[in-house]
Parts: structure tokens; sequence; C-alpha cells
């Protein structure tokens, strides 16, 4: 059943609600055609940023609440910071690949996204209650926890209980993640053995972490305390 | 420490620090009602953890790392992450132990509905704990890492 055809059939969409989607995706292309042109990596990352805000609001619009309240935290929020954090050792804009290394690429995109395309039309239409997600599992999954764990929220349910498993190594991932960041680099910085360039500029300096604060008496003060 | 009479006037981020004081328990605040709120409404404890940690990066941010380090000692990120992951694990085990499957709660309480209410708000908490401590760790491991950022070197 094609995507045209089954919207014809159920009239189900709502015409303001589909001129949002589409244009929180048209946003969506614009912004990463941005991420692609730039090359500040200061700016890239920050429209990361609004990329994932953008994102959200789109599954807000789709009624995955919990999925977008995620990404607003962790692609908006948290990641953005990290990614600074992490551009900050490196450099502060990006070379240009020259266009002939970039070929190879362009051609895996394309046929990823023509591939993509042509398997749309097997895809159920949005919403559709016959769709494989709306009649195996999951109709269980919304019949049973008002009965089995009687929270309205199914989503926390199934992540918790039902497919608690699957929540456990995820946790285990993200320790994982902590533990491979934490032997690498280790919480303290470099103990007074560290070496930059940024931007071709050298710094050794003894206590990396300060404030803000470039050059007032706050600065020498957590130096002195840096060093005993 | 800041002296705030000398600072007065220099520092480019008054505002930013006033607001952020204000706002910061707020975020955390919210942190936890989204945990506790997550069998309600959206949320749940990785979206509370995130959320908590990201209240004490932007206090990292706005007053510095070694300030920071002072709020959220760096000592507790290694029992944080390793607690979280052994109380969800620990819970599948107390499962275990009283003749359930693994992490199949009902047998938590003498109501099945409410052994399942204990064990998730048991393994939210775990998740809670590691992904706040696993974040700020991450945020502090790269963060010692550089030197200060001046204004100019942006």
């Amino acid at each position: 059943m094609s995507l045209i055809a089954a919207a014809a059939a159920e009239p189900t969409f709502v015409v303001p609600v589909l001129l949002l989607d589409i244009s929180l995706l048209a946003l969506l292309v614009v912004v990463a055609f941005a991420i692609v042109r730039m090359r500040s990596l200061f700016a890239i990352v920050m429209l990361q940023g609004v990329y994932s805000l953008v994102s959200a609001a789109w599954f807000v619009s789709l009624d995955a609440v919990d999925v977008a309240f995620t990404e607003a935290a962790v692609g908006a929020g948290v990641s953005t910071v990290l990614m600074l954090s992490a551009m900050l050792l490196a450099d502060r804009k990006s070379t240009p690949v020259p266009m002939r290394r970039q070929l190879g690429a362009l051609a895996v995109v394309i046929l990823t996204g023509a591939a993509m395309l042509y398997a749309v039309g097997d895809m159920p239409a949005f919403g559709d209650v016959n769709s494989p997600a709306n009649t195996h599992v999951g109709m269980d999954f919304m019949r049973k926890t008002a009965e089995e764990i009687k929270i309205p929220n199914v989503v926390t349910a199934v992540l918790a209980s039902y497919r608690g498993y699957d929540t456990f190594g995820e946790t285990v991932v993200i320790f994982s993640a902590g533990l491979g960041v934490l032997l690498l680099l280790g919480l303290n910085g470099n103990a007074g053995r560290w070496e930059a360039k940024p931007n071709g500029q050298v710094i050794k300096d003894r206590t990396a972490p300060s404030a803000a604060h470039a050059d007032d008496a706050r600065t020498i003060d957590q130096k002195a305390e840096g060093e005993t | 420490m800041s002296d705030p009479e000398t600072n007065f006037g220099r520092d480019p981020h008054v505002l930013l620090r006033v607001i952020s004081k204000f706002l910061i328990p707020l975020i955390a605040l919210f942190a936890f009602y989204v945990q506790f709120h997550g069998d309600y409404g959206p949320g749940g404890g990785f979206q509370a953890g995130v959320i908590l940690a990201a209240s004490v990066i932007l206090y990292a941010l706005i007053f510095g790392l070694a300030e920071a380090k002072k709020a959220f000692p760096p000592r507790l990120i290694r029992y944080g992450m390793t607690l979280g992951v052994l109380l969800y694990g620990g819970t599948g085990v107390v499962n275990f132990i009283l003749g359930g499957e693994f992490l199949n709660y009902s047998n938590l309480a003498h109501d099945a509905a409410h052994g399942q209410h204990y064990g998730i708000l048991a393994v939210e908490l775990g998740v809670l704990t590691t992904v706040t401590t696993v974040m700020i760790a991450i945020f502090y491991a790269f963060g010692s890492r550089q030197p200060e950022t001046s204004d100019e070197d942006w």
C-alpha cells in the first residue's frame, strides 16, 4: 500500500498538523545543509543543538513526548556541551576536504537515500491501525499495562518493566562509556603534563580548569589552590 | 574567592551568573520531578539524569570547573556510576532470591502491581544515578584537559 493511497483512504490527517510537520522537516533539511556548508566548528556544534531541538519539536507533533523529551535533554542539551568541550581540545575550524575525495561519500549517501525512498512504499501509513507496531505485541503492552502495572505512562512500563533487560543493557552501555572516558582521559586532567595547540598557539598550563575570568585575581587564587 | 568590589563592572558575565544562580536549583528540582513523575507523565531516569547533570554542567560553565568540583566532587563519580548499575542489576537479583524471574518485579510486594511500582522506582533510580554521574564524568574529563577559554578565543 503506498503512502499517498493510504492517506487518501483514511482522512485522519489534520491539515495544520501536517503543515507543521512539513515545515519542521523542511527546517531540519535547511539546518542539515547549513551544517554541511559550515567551516567553524563552534557554529556547527550550535547548529547541531538547533537540529536536535527542531527534531524534538517534531517528535512532540508526532505525539512521541518521551522521545522528544530525551532528544531535547540529550541532543540539544548535554551533547552540545560535550561536543563543545571536545572541540576545545581540537581546532576551531575544520579543514575543507577536496571535492575529489567527497565523491565516494556522495555516492554512498545517494545510494542509501534511494534505497530508503524505495522502501518508503512498503512502510505502513502514519497512524495506521493495522501496522505491525499497532497489531502485535504493542497492543498487548497497551492492554496489559493497565491491569498488570497500573501506571498511566505505558512508555515507562515498557521501558522499565516489560523491556527491563534492554534498559539494563542501556545503563551498562552508559556505564561503559563513562568508564572508557575516565580510563582514557582521567578526571583530573593531566596533572600538569599538558600541552595543546589550538589554532597554532601552544598552551602549557599547570592548572588547566578555571573560571571564565581571563585576567583577574580569581584566576590567581585558583592557581594557588590548584598547586597546594 | 572573587571579591565583588573589584569584580564589579569588569565581569562581562554578571547577567549570566545572576540568572543561572536562580535557574540552576530550579533545573535540579525539575530533574527530580521528571524522575518521580515518570510513571505518570513523560520522563524517567534517563531524562532526569541528563537534566540533573545539565544543572551541574551549567554551574561549571558559568562559575568555573573548580567551583563545580567543589559542589559535585569527582570522587562521587566512581561510586555513582557503579552504584547505579548495581542498583539496577541488584533489583533483578532480589527478584531472583524472592523466587521470581530476573527483573520481574511482581514479587517485590504482596500485590503484583505494587511490586512493579517499587521495581520501576528502584530501577529508574539506578538509571538516574548512572546517567547523572557519567554525564558529569565525561564533562569533567574533557573540561579538565583544557586551559581556560578567553573571550577572544572564539
